[in-house]
């Protein structure tokens, strides 16, 4: 098949700006994944139902397997690494560190997803109840743990935020 | 899976996408919020040649008013109309729709342009702007037209829109005084697509009586469904809890026609039907005071 002509991409993700030439049919998620070697941005469904490759896009979350990476040139990208810029060595995220503790993930598939749903939410809902946790995970499924435990850490987690 | 390939097109301007939709017609597709197109890309049941994005033109995105009622550009994101004031005050119906539309994450993205020109049977805001008495603009490289949201909708999918056609505003016309309204929907979990809902309007003249009645069921036939037997058993009649009842039960009865899926036989989504024209008729009946 003949190439495809390429598009330019400039986008900022996590802080640090990257210049890459993609064909326009190329997915976020695919660009982030493959492009960038970001692979805490998993990929479950591709039909935006699973929420597992939910990323930031300018502070709101949204699928990154319904984006296409052309569509984010000159916009900004949080994904999941983007939560300990140090890669974790010196101290995970308060929202992460309540995952962990509360047993808020089993396999993990689930979990950058779920966390990157939660950073706008808990910004916005710094005293969520849980009818109002249980709503925001909606559109993110975990096959493991139950939600239950999910439900707890965000507890958790919204109490370690507001006493900071 | 992933999308075969596609020309990509991202003007920033409302007249260069008309443009380019009148050169390529059947062979582009409009890309709105993608939250739609995407997936049916991803899996390859959709393989435009060409695709025209749109969410580089300012000038589709706005919530304004018109009088006492209000213009939504067609770019519009479900997630702003969900957070705006003025629609909360203006179209208080839609206001109590939105966060019925998939989920946080979709309708950052969504837009309210892009939902009701895809024309899913299962989708709430067809129905709600049917209920509204909407209006649409659609706008092509050699003018405009105005369609009323009740013509707009072909069947499964489908509408009125020409292929080098755009819907570009949505417009709400005011509300009466006296007016009422309530949504209500069915879902097996919250943001899942329903599996029946329905948006009632309903409007008192001075003496108390019915002067007007629209009940919209979704999820139960190929487009928004008006319960016609429905409004006709309202109008002219003073409202009380036996009138309603009368009128969910020709609704649920007579007026829709749902068939049955995995998720729920016809005959449940009848009685889903009652129960919530019962319950949305006697919430708008409430709000006309
Ligand atoms: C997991 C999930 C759950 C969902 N749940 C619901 C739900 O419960 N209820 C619901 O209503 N929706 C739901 N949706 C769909 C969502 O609301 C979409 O955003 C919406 O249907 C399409 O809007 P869009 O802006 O994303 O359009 P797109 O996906 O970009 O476009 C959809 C179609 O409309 C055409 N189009 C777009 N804009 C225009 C325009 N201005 N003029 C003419 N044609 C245009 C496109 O070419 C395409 O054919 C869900 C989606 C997902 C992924
Ligand atoms: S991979 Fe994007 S929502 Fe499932
Ligand atoms: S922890 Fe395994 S899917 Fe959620």
């Amino acid at each position: 098949m003949e190439n495809a002509p390429l598009f330019s991409v400039k986008v900022t993700v996590n802080g640090q700006l990257f210049e890459r030439e993609v064909e326009p049919r190329l997915l976020l998620s695919d660009f982030l994944r493959h492009e960038l070697a970001l692979t805490g941005t998993h990929v479950g469904c591709e039909h935006g139902v699973c929420g597992a490759c939910t990323v930031l896009l300018n502070g709101e979350a949204v699928r990154s397997c319904l984006i296409f990476a052309v569509q984010a040139h000159g916009q900004e990208i949080v994904t999941v690494e983007g939560l300990t810029p140090d890669g974790g060595r010196e101290a995970l995220h308060p929202l992460q560190e309540a995952f962990r503790e509360a047993h808020g993930l089993q396999c993990g598939f689930c979990t950058p997803g779920i966390l990157m749903t939660l950073i706008p939410f808990l910004q916005e809902h710094p005293q969520p109840s849980e009818g109002e946790i249980r709503e925001a995970l909606s559109g993110n499924l975990c096959r493991c743990t139950g939600y239950h435990n999910i439900v707890k850490a965000v507890q958790l987690a919204a109490e370690t935020l507001r006493h900071g | 899976m992933k999308p075969a390939a596609f020309d990509y097109h991202a003007p920033e301007s409302l007249e260069e996408a008309l443009a380019l939709l009148n050169e390529y017609g059947y062979e582009a597709k409009l890309l709105a919020g993608g939250q739609s197109l995407i997936p049916t890309m991803n899996f390859r049941l959709a393989r435009p040649a060409v695709l025209i994005d749109l969410n580089r033109i300012k000038e589709l995105s706005y919530i304004e008013k018109n009088g006492s009622g209000l213009r939504l550009g067609a770019m519009t994101r479900q997630r702003a109309l969900e957070r705006s004031e003025l629609v909360a005050n203006h179209a208080p119906l839609l206001h109590e729709t939105m966060p019925f539309i998939a989920h946080p994450q979709i309708r950052n993205r969504g837009t309210i342009g892009g939902n009701i020109a895809h024309a899913d049977p299962a989708s709430e805001l067809p129905a709600v702007m049917w209920a509204l008495d909407g209006y649409l603009k659609l706008q092509s490289a050699a003018g405009e037209r105005r369609v009323a949201v009740q013509d707009f909708f072909v069947g499964m999918f489908t509408t009125d829109l020409e292929p080098e056609e755009m819907l570009t505003e949505i417009e709400i016309p005011a509300m009466f005084p006296r007016s009422g309204w309530a949504f209500r929907e069915i879902a097996r979990r919250h943001g899942d697509y329903a599996l029946v809902g329905v948006a009632a309007t309903v409007r008192l003249d001075e003496a108390g009586r019915c002067e007007d009645a629209r009940l919209v069921f979704f999820s139960v036939g190929e487009g928004p469904v008006e319960a016609q037997l429905a409004s006709d058993a309202l109008i002219g009649e003073l409202p009380g809890d036996a009138l309603i009842e009368t009128a969910a039960a020709l609704a649920a009865e007579a007026d829709i026609d749902p068939d049955g899926d995995i998720h729920a036989s016809a005959d449940y989504r009848r009685q889903l039907a009652r129960v919530l024209a019962r319950d949305t008729l006697r919430r708008a009946f409430e709000r006309t005071k």
